[in-house]
């Protein structure tokens, strides 16, 4: 089952980078949406996976009464969830905001930092 | 820590660096007389080191240490021999007086405050280079002095002058210092420790050592840089930029003997080789002759004096690298006779620039009436620096001669050119206290009158000193020159200094000589000018061209580079990157043959197959969406089938969590998208799809065969297990993912939740920015939609 | 989505939502849940209440600024660090008190305060996201 995880993955990962090189600002959102998916898959399948038991401690036990799931990854993926839906919020933002300023949501257009044919750079002292 | 003896080191090392913070406030509120108070901080520090001098002088050392950086072996600890005892004596005693100097100089100049504070922060810089044990402490020293020498030579940087000098001092020498670092960390390795006392106990071990060239080369670099020895010589004198008392204390008395000082530390393990023997001597030659005729072709006080500093610098460097006892001898004594008579001369200098109004030589003449202190002084400290009796200078032109004959091997030769370099400095000395003040008065630019107190006092005591030094020259062996000998030649030395000659030998001769030619070559100055001038022009190409021509040469290489890789394109930046991420992923595969097997398609449920088959539909859905909305939802459905994936296999909090996130994340996308009304068609041309296809695919691919590479490798089980069999009996806890969370792992939590609070601030910033600037549309448009 | 039901059954529905939140933080410990999902679940109760009565309406009913709220919840998590210091334990060793009410066992911990520090961070950030997105209809 491995097996089809990781391609799974793989083809999450495969579509979010296919949708983020493209230059519209949209598609590029969306793949950054799809890519946290991805690396939270990758990460809690590379804890390795096991059906269906969760990690719990049942009442009046002090320990398991069978092999559980990986905790450890879980933990990982959990605060990993949260923290890549608030970056995407705040690319989503960001991306609003530049279309706004910028009035195109062509990332090739985008050229505030690195202007076609800026200035050539000061000699001397 | 005590205030007195061996460990008050510390305080006084600390000292300047607190003065460098009070000293702006003081002078805020005593203007320059703030001088007399600051100056008192130098002066304590001095007497500090003069209380250990009989200690030392008595053949013992010390050392101190405090840890630093223990880690990294980098302990802040002070080793007090004769060579350090005899440097911090130079620059806490010239130090006080350049001080004295500076608040006279600058008078009623508006950043004298901040002037204080550079020179205080350069003299506990400086303090730290000669006492520091730790190799890694004396470059933290090192680089500083360097930064201080940028910031002091830069002060006026509202000229261009200035700021080139600046940067030109500064890009050589700390250049010179990242050599010598590489430097340090080989001895650090060849020798074991990097604690100088150490080392300088490991004896043959250095020299003994495959990394000896190599260690060499780069301490010479370093020690060259520093010492503008040729071809590095260029800064020096277009350091002359920085106000006088600079010149006097950083470029003449002190900070450029730093890489004379490293030499002469590193004499006991690194000298006497033949690489050493010869290299030194051939560098430190070079430089001794062409400071001295550059420098004869000036007529700029500073600019003499500056290149005569080249020449002495060039002299001592030849010296050391004679490596016998007599040489060294002759070094050290030369190196204390200069410190004064330079520090001196440059004062004076600029005396004569202050009050006179120009410091050219053509231009000045008969100042003997209107400043007969300066005079005074400047006639002292020049028969020092022209090698005649009774000065210090006499004394030290006796041995090193003695020394440079005695060479074995090349004694001719350094012989040779120690004495053309002495008889030009003869001159030169000549040339700089009588030229200005002898013969007829010309006009200067200021009514020349005598400096005030502040302004004398230091060029008249140091010239004074040189003069007690040779009269008093046996005390003066036996507590300052013998001690520091003894340090740099390792062995002990306890010949006495005589001030007369004892016998007729052959040094006596080369100082007859030395005085008749020079007196010859100051008759026939002029001549000589012209001809040097003519002789550099027809060279016309120097090394301080060629700084220029390097650094325009750096921008616009760098500029090259940049627009070739930096295009502004996004679309490239992101295909460089997965194109690097897919060869990080597959080159490792491809060198040690390890692909991940494939294991087929067995035992998955028909739940499993169905949610990971609803996932590849929703992306399919997402990359071919024609409208916002399919995108959206599509979204939606990739993310929900993951959450159920989750839940599959044993993560029901994630699965919760990441319901509640996909629920939220079509919301936001949702009230995003409405405003942003934007097609997610995609817009590429064939050809780049195919490109960002196969970038993405094998990034995928990779990926994928990295987590079956990884998922067949054996499990280690320690951290599961830890968590499991700690969860509930001593965190108290039933759900391990919570308690890893909240407990195990809590301060993992805490960043993590302030990274989400960042996000959320930096949403509210972006949000509340936009109103503010509504630019106003340029008139032009105006008029079109008016017109229209 | 505007329509009479909806806005008559959202504030309900939100109050609902926030009763489970919290429920679902404070079970977290030995159950499913925790701080993370306890405040996802309350930001969708805010979601649901903005989207049917309007931004101003959820920011009265907070009260304080959401970024205010995530900034308590960040005050509050690391002063749950503070505790182990009293006792001379490495930083954060989590400290439990342990005792009856009213006859079922109740736990008060460290690590529960600092939970619903996380819980109080995730509300107020990612309300303060979701309302910043709903408010610019007004302008």
């Amino acid at each position: 089952m491995e097996f089809v995880i990781a391609s799974l993955v793989g083809l999450l990962m495969s579509a979010s980078i296919y949708l983020m090189l493209s230059k519209k600002l949209v598609r590029v959102l969306m793949g950054i949406a799809i890519l946290g998916n991805s690396v939270n898959l990758l990460i809690f399948t590379g804890g390795r996976i096991t059906r269906s038991v969760p990690p719990f401690i049942p009442e009046g036990s002090y320990l398991p009464l069978e092999q559980t799931a990986n905790p450890l990854p879980q933990a990982l993926v959990l605060t990993a969830i949260v923290i890549s839906f608030s970056f995407l919020a705040y690319f989503l933002v960001l991306g609003y905001r530049a279309y706004q300023e910028l009035g195109t949501d062509d990332v090739l257009e985008m050229r505030v930092a690195e202007p076609k044919g800026d200035e050539k750079p000061p000699l001397g002292y | 820590m005590p205030f007195s003896g061996v460990e008050a080191t510390f305080w006084a090392m600390l000292a300047p660096f607190v003065a460098a913070v009070l000293a702006p406030m003081l002078t805020q509120k005593l203007k320059h007389n703030a001088a007399w108070v600051l100056a008192a901080v130098p002066a304590l520090i001095f007497v500090h080191f003069l209380s250990l001098v009989s200690s030392v002088a008595a053949g013992q050392t010390h050392t101190l240490g405090l840890e630093w950086v223990p880690t990294y072996g980098v302990t802040f600890s002070i080793y007090l021999d004769g060579l350090s005892t005899l440097f911090a004596l130079l620059i806490s005693g010239i130090g006080a007086f350049v001080v004295l100097y500076a608040g006279g100089y600058l008078k009623g100049h508006p950043q004298q405050g901040r002037f204080f504070s550079f020179l205080f922060l350069f003299m506990g810089s400086m303090l730290g280079v000669v006492l520091a044990d730790n190799l890694i402490t004396l470059f933290i020293f090192w680089e500083l002095t360097s930064i201080t020498s940028f910031l002091l030579i830069g002060f006026d940087n509202l000229r261009t002058a200035s700021r080139r000098s600046a940067v030109q001092a500064l890009v050589v020498t700390g250049s010179g210092g990242m050599a010598l670092l590489a430097g340090f960390l080989l001895i650090g390795m060849a020798g074991g420790s990097m604690e100088m006392s150490e080392i300088l106990a490991s004896g043959d071990v250095l020299r003994d050592s495959g990394l000896y060239g190599a260690i060499f080369i780069l301490v010479c670099l370093g020690a060259f840089t520093k010492s503008a020895q040729f071809p590095f010589h260029f800064w020096l004198p277009n350091a002359m930029e920085a106000p006088t008392p600079v010149s006097a204390y950083l470029h003449s008395a002190t900070m450029v003997k730093a890489g004379v000082y490293l030499l002469m530390r590193l004499n006991p393990v690194l000298g006497d080789t033949a690489l050493w023997t010869t290299v030194l001597p051939i560098f430190g030659g070079l430089t001794l002759l062409a400071g001295v005729i550059i420098g004869i072709r000036q007529t700029d006080l500073k600019l003499m004096l500056a290149y005569t500093t080249v020449a002495s610098l060039g002299l001592l460097v030849m010296l050391t690298g004679a490596s016998n006892t007599v040489a060294i001898k002759g070094a050290v004594l030369y190196l204390v006779a200069h410190s004064l008579f330079k520090g001196s001369l440059f004062m004076m200098a600029g005396t004569i620039d202050h009050e006179a109004g120009t410091r050219d030589i053509t231009k000045l003449g008969g100042l003997r009436n209107a400043m007969p202190i300066t005079f005074a002084a400047a006639v002292l400290a020049a028969l020092s620096m022209a090698g005649l009796p009774p000065f210090l200078g006499f004394i030290a032109k006796e041995i090193l001669y003695d020394g440079a004959y005695g060479t074995v091997g090349s004694g001719y030769l350094i012989s040779l050119a120690a004495l053309c370099g002495n008889i030009l400095m003869f001159a030169l000395a000549a040339a700089v206290a009588l030229k200005p003040f002898m013969g007829e008065k010309v006009e200067t630019p200021k009514h020349a009158h005598e400096g005030p107190i502040l302004l004398w006092a230091g060029p008249i005591t140091l010239a004074v000193s040189g003069l007690l030094l040779g009269l008093f020259a046996a005390h003066a062996g036996y507590f300052f020159i013998n001690p520091m000998v003894s340090a740099v030649d390792g062995g002990t030395y306890g010949k006495e200094l005589y001030l007369i000659p004892k016998h007729l030998n052959m040094a006596l001769l080369m100082s007859v000589l030395t005085i008749a030619l020079g007196i010859f070559a100051y008759l026939r100055i002029d001549t000589l000018r012209e001809l040097v001038g003519r002789a550099l022009t027809a060279i016309g190409w120097g090394p301080d061209r060629g700084f220029d021509q390097l650094m325009d040469g750096l921008v616009i290489t760098s500029d090259k580079f940049i627009r070739t890789v930096q295009t502004g394109s996004m679309v490239t930046y992101m295909r460089a990157c997965f194109i690097a991420v897919a060869l990080m992923l597959f080159v490792p595969m491809m060198t040690t043959g390890n692909w991940p097997t494939f294991e087929g398609f067995q035992n998955l449920t028909f739940y499993e197959w169905a949610f990971v088959i609803l996932a590849v539909i929703g992306l399919y859905a997402v990359i071919t969406a024609k409208n916002r909305v399919t995108g959206i939802v599509s979204l939606g459905i990739t993310g929900f089938s993951v959450a159920v994936i989750y839940t599959l296999f044993g993560a029901p909090d994630l699965s919760l969590t990441q319901f509640m996130v996909e629920t939220l994340s079509v919301v936001i996308l949702a009230l995003v998208m409405t405003r942003l009304d934007l097609k997610p068609k995609d817009v590429r041309s064939k050809e780049d799809r195919v490109i960002d296809g196969v970038i993405a695919g094998s990034v995928g691919l990779g990926f994928a065969m990295l987590l079956m590479s990884v998922v067949s490798l054996p499990f280690d089980a320690t951290l599961p297990e830890f968590f499991t069999q700690f969860s509930y009996s001593i965190a108290h806890g039933r759900n391990l993912v919570n308690v890893i969370l909240v407990d195990f792992r809590g301060f993992d939590t805490i960043g993590e939740i302030a990274v989400v609070m960042v996000a959320g601030l930096a949403v509210l910033a972006l949000i509340r920015v936009r109103a503010k600037k509504a630019q106003p549309k340029p008139e032009v448009e105006v008029m079109k939609e008016v017109a229209e | 989505m505007n329509t009479v039901i909806f806005r008559t059954i959202a504030p309900y529905l939100s109050a609902l939502m926030m009763v489970f939140s919290i429920f679902v933080l404070l079970r977290g410990h030995n159950e499913p849940g925790g701080g993370f999902i306890g405040g996802l679940i309350a930001v969708s109760a805010f979601a649901i209440y903005g989207i049917a009565c309007g931004v101003a309406a959820v920011r009265r009913s907070m009260v304080v600024h959401p970024m205010s709220l995530a900034g308590i919840g960040l005050f509050i998590a690391v002063l749950s660090v503070l505790p182990s210091y009293l006792f001379g334990q490495p930083p954060m060793t989590s400290q439990w008190l342990i005792f009856d009410f009213l006859g079922s066992e109740l736990k008060l911990s460290t690590p529960l305060v600092f939970d619903i520090g996380v819980y109080l961070v995730v509300v107020g950030a990612i309300t303060s996201i979701a309302l910043s997105l709903e408010e610019r209809d007004v302008d």
